[in-house]
């Protein structure tokens, strides 16, 4: 299957810590982007393609790379403390997913900050510049640049390292510091940089036009006639709507993720809430939160602040994706704010699981449980979800109410063990920005851990499905999983269960078809 | 007046100022530098005093520290907690004896071993964790060796080869009040100082800022309320102010509403 060997599992229920090993993972990183890509998102194009493969490095690398450290080091507190004030007392070095899987050093947290750092010293401090070689500093050379390329694009930013620090330090905020550096001096991914490109060009990640768009959701409205007899909407561009809802473009039609979009729809229909899709904002994915970029973050940010003022909605919803909530729950308001022109009364932005949450409490869905029978749940907590934002009004919403959404609809849920779930959660192993089939070893291995915890669960409890609640979760997952026995179909979506098990109600939508000659008016109003 | 006597005043004020001034250097450039999003490692406290809640666990009884590793915990809160009592002991060459200092003696005395017993738990672990002993560097041994031969030296003082303390302390309270005094001629004791000074030289330059950096780690003293309350750092209103997307960009017209 693979020309690696794919980590063995050890059905214990806990991660045994493997013992260091040198350069497992040593080697080129990503597909890098090419000089248009890096145009596109505002960074220097002046760099060649080389032959066989890659390209330079921008002219004057070495200063334009100290000189972007230094202005990072002033805009960021987080940067230049985490720079200085680690200690080396190893609270992190097993707790990273990807040093788990890989056994590589500089798969570490602590390693991986390192590798900055040590330029760091050696230009920016007395110890390092005086006596390099006594506190581990080094020269800014090609190969320095190389490894903060490739294990720079080891690290999934998701922040597990941060929960064991002692002083908090946060390998997201150095891994995103070192690719706005790359992306200064000639190095971008390709995967990253081309999608923010088709962002800024189209709308989503995914390039699918707004005719496209409006094709899909006509056939899921189909879809849906179909299976229920009832005519649920999935509007877009819709003025007026009461709720704008930003949803990862996989919801779109990538599996499981658009069973969960016909969830959404689902709650919105019965709730009698009228909602709407934006064209210009097709994407809750912010790619720019990867790559280290204030600017592109919140570049792309923005559309979702003019699609809700042209649209003149009252709410903004986002949909299951977990970078997504952690820009929207924790940046967005920053980036793109202030949502005073919105409906005061509800938080700005809201989860979909806080909408259908509520309503469940409310008693305005009617839920049969039994529709999800044949299954034994388990729930993976989303990395952003889990340590970078909250749901509802108490810290630690954004591990119950998930929970209690699950329980709502199905009447098998268990837990997988203590030190996998909540703040202590692994990533999938394809987050921040390592979805892309050119990382895929990686991508296997950086799986273990949570593959670990299922097994567990698989052998002890039966769990047959794992909910996800991230759109990069659930592509990574589904890919993945077959490495490790399993099979593709289960992973599922949070809101894929509440769609088995809603039970429509409501005859017809409170929002008429644009195109509908007959709208009913007798619709109730939301 | 000894040569010695002079030659350690004029170091202990000098470490004196490069301590001070160091540290003071470095918690305002960590005061002035903005954090421009809100990255609080969640689940968080929702407000300012759940906030200092948090931080007081963490810096008294190291909470995280405690769920990554229970070995290091053990040895970190033996050394970080007795270096507290040594140090408060040792303020009664500073200043008068009171009740309480006196009460605190003993505490101080003892102490000192667990100190000992704590940095070679953390030595130990350096040298023999593997994933550990690949990210030290000869910094990192040195600053545990520093420590431990201050301790060492300090309490071959406590328990064998006495000095004369009450000298010491005039010269200490010397050093304040500008009337100089003879410091004893111990090499003990003058080892014992000189480390001292070396430690406190290096503090401003090295991981010994984690103490004050602590404070300002933002996913740790930040508050959980992103969509409550606007969060900007003044380079970020800058942008928003000139309509630019990018820092080096033309301005572009906003959406209207």
């Amino acid at each position: 299957m693979a020309d690696y060997d794919i980590p063995e599992l050890n059905g214990a229920g806990y991660i045994k810590v493997p013992a260091l090993e040198r350069d497992t993972m040593k080697g080129k990183g990503p597909f890098m982007a090419k000089p248009e890509f890096q145009e596109a998102l505002h960074f220097p194009d002046d760099f060649e393609p080389v032959e066989g493969g890659g390209y330079t490095l921008v002219p004057d690398w070495k200063e334009k790379a100290l000189a972007k450290l230094d202005d990072l080091r002033h805009r960021y507190r987080s940067l230049q403390l985490y720079l200085d004030i680690c200690v080396k007392c190893g609270a992190c070095t097993d707790k990273c997913h990807y040093f788990i899987g890989t056994r590589d050093a500089k798969n570490m947290p602590v390693a991986r900050q390192d590798l900055l750092r040590k330029v760091y010293r050696r230009y920016f401090t007395f110890a390092g510049k005086h006596f390099p070689r006594l506190v581990g500093a080094v020269d800014l050379t090609e190969e320095v640049v190389n490894d903060w390329y490739n294990y720079y694009h080891q690290c999934s930013q998701c922040r597990r390292c941060s929960v064991y620090c002692p002083y908090g330090i946060d390998t997201a905020e150095i891994s995103m510091a070192a690719r706005e550096i790359l992306d200064t001096i000639g190095r971008g991914t390709k995967y990253n940089n081309e999608i923010i490109g088709k962002v800024f060009k189209i709308g989503n990640n995914l390039g699918l036009p707004a005719m496209a768009l409006a094709d899909t959701l006509e056939g899921l409205e189909e879809d849906v006639e179909d299976d229920t007899g009832i005519k649920v909407r999935f509007p877009l561009d819709e003025e007026g709507a009461e709720v704008l809802l930003i949803t990862p473009s996989a919801d779109f039609f990538a599996e499981p993720h658009v069973d969960g979009l016909i969830g959404y729809a689902k709650v919105f229909h019965e709730a009698g809430i009228s909602w709407t899709l934006s064209s210009h904002a097709s994407e809750a994915a912010n790619f720019g939160m990867f790559i280290g970029s204030y600017e592109n973050m919140r570049r792309i940010a923005l559309r979702i602040r003019e699609a809700a003022i042209r649209l003149k909605v009252r709410r903004i919803v986002f949909g299951e994706c977990g970078h997504a909530w952690r820009v929207a729950y924790s940046f967005l308001n920053t980036l793109a704010g202030p949502f005073d022109f919105l409906d005061p009364k509800y938080p700005v932005p809201q989860h979909i699981l806080e909408i259908t949450w509520g309503l469940i409490q409310e008693g305005r869905l009617v839920l049969d449980k039994s529709q999800n029978d044949d299954k034994v749940l388990t729930f993976h907590d989303s990395c952003n979800v889990a340590r970078a934002t909250r749901m509802g009004d108490r810290p630690g919403g954004q591990f119950e109410i998930p929970r209690q959404v699950i329980r709502a609809v199905c009447n098998h849920f268990v837990d997988m063990p203590a030190d996998t779930i909540h703040d202590a959660t692994y990533c999938c192993g394809g987050g921040g920005g390592l979805l892309t089939d050119d990382l895929m070893e990686l991508r296997v291995k950086g799986a273990q851990p949570r593959m670990e915890a299922l097994k567990y669960v698989t052998e002890q409890q039966g769990v047959t499905h794992m909910a996800a609640i991230c759109a990069i979760c659930k592509s990574q997952f589904t890919k993945v999983i077959p490495y490790y026995g399993f099979t593709m179909d289960q992973i599922v979506s949070v809101h894929q269960l509440v769609s088995n098990a809603i039970v429509l109600k409501r005859e017809v939508s409170v929002q008429a078809r644009p195109d509908a000659d007959d709208a009913d008016d007798d619709s109730d109003d939301a | 007046m000894t040569f010695i006597s002079i030659l350690y005043g004029l170091l202990f004020w000098a470490a004196t100022l490069i301590l001070v001034i160091g540290v003071g250097r470095r918690v305002h450039l960590y005061w002035k530098v903005p954090a421009p999003l809100k990255i609080v490692t969640t689940p968080a406290p929702v407000t300012r005093s759940g906030v200092v809640w948090r931080m007081f666990k963490e810096v008294v009884f190291f909470t995280s520290l405690f769920r990554a590793s229970k070995y290091t915990w053990v040895f970190a809160i033996l050394f970080h907690m007795a270096l507290w009592l040594v140090l408060l002991r040792h303020t009664r060459y500073f200043m008068d004896m009171n009740s309480f200092l006196v009460f605190m003696q003993p505490f101080g005395r003892y102490a000192g071993f667990a100190m000992l017993l704590g940095l070679t738990g953390l030595l130990g672990r350096r040298m023999l964790v593997d994933r550990v002993r690949y990210i030290s560097a000869p910094s990192d041994f040195l600053m545990l060796l520093l420590l431990l031969s201050i301790g060492v030296s300090g309490m071959m003082m406590s328990f064998g080869v006495h000095t004369d303390i009450v000298q010491v302390k005039a010269f200490f309270h010397g050093l304040m009040t500008f009337d100089w005094q003879p410091l004893p001629g111990d090499p003990l004791l003058l080892l014992h100082l000189l480390l001292v000074a070396v430690l406190m030289i290096i503090f401003p330059i090295s991981k010994l800022l984690h103490a004050p950096g602590v404070f300002f780690s933002p996913t740790r003293n930040q508050v959980d309320n992103p969509r409550e309350k606007r969060h900007v750092a003044p380079w970020a209103r800058e942008l928003e102010r000139e309509h630019k997307l990018y820092a080096d960009d033309t301005p572009t017209a906003p959406v209207s509403r």
